[in-house]
């Protein structure tokens, strides 16, 4: 009997113990793993100003590196590479663009997950933002600046919210708009937080 | 249990402490590369779409 207990209790520590390793593994470890993959989207970035295949920007593969994100309310040095694709892969590796939404600077919506708590959660603070602050999408070609006009939070059903004009299904788009979403309350899957914003300027980058 | 262990390794005191760090860099790493990633992939902790 007591050698049972004490298996018992010896068991209980060590899942203890592994629980609280999984915790670390999630703020620290996966953190490390999109570090990691930003370092090369970026340079994927920097490196190829051209654009490669037929010079069309709708041929952007999965997994690509499409833009850099900047929110100068989060921070000077906050950036990141937003990676085509919202697969679990790719929002590892950063935000990602829903696939067939508009592009950067393009009339629609320009929508952008990302993650709000684990994998260097890039969408952290987005509940901060204001109606008015910039954000900033460093495509190839161009930079564009968004201006945030709402947030609000949904349920992860109401999916009509990354339509071409948000929450009106069918409507034709007149605006360039963006949309970024993340996980809402923090640490849950319940909701989700909505960004949105407008095109505000475009600067075509010389060549 | 960890005395089973500890009585099912070889040798000394010092090579059975050796034996049990090594022991448990290998589990460490087996949770760290190859359960954790598995267990968070099946965990909605972070769904940040919609749909």
């Amino acid at each position: 009997m007591r050698a049972v207990l004490r298996t018992f209790g010896e068991v209980s520590i060590t899942l203890g113990l592994v629980l609280l390793m999984f915790c670390a593994y999630l703020l620290w470890g996966t953190t490390a793993y999109t570090e990691q993959h930003q370092e090369m989207l970026q340079r994927e970035l920097t490196q190829e100003t051209t654009i490669t295949g037929d010079g069309k920007l709708d041929s952007i593969e999965l997994g690509r590196a499409l833009a850099m994100i900047r929110i100068p309310r989060l921070g000077v040095d906050y950036k990141y590479a937003i990676v085509e694709g919202i697969d679990a892969e790719h929002l590892r590796q950063g935000p990602g663009h829903y696939p067939g939404t508009a592009l950067p600077g393009e009339v629609g919506n320009f929508v952008v997950s990302g993650h709000r708590t684990t994998y260097a959660a890039p969408f952290n603070r987005i509940g901060e933002l204001r109606p008015g602050d910039e954000v900033i999408i460093d495509a190839r070609e161009a930079r564009y600046t968004y201006r945030v006009t709402s947030k609000k939070i949904v349920y992860p059903t109401q999916v009509d919210v990354i339509e071409p004009v948000p929450e009106h299904p069918g409507k034709r788009p007149k605006q360039a708009l963006l949309t970024l979403s993340t996980c809402h309350p923090e640490y849950s899957a319940r909701q989700r937080l909505i960004v949105y914003g407008v095109l505000n300027a475009t600067h075509e980058r010389r060549t | 249990m960890y005395g089973f262990i500890w009585r099912k390794l070889p040798g000394g005191t010092t090579l059975r402490l050796c034996a049990t760090l090594v022991l448990i860099a290998v589990i460490t790493a087996l949770l760290w590369y190859v359960v954790f990633p598995w267990a968070e992939h099946h965990i909605p902790l972070d769904r940040v779409t919609v749909g």
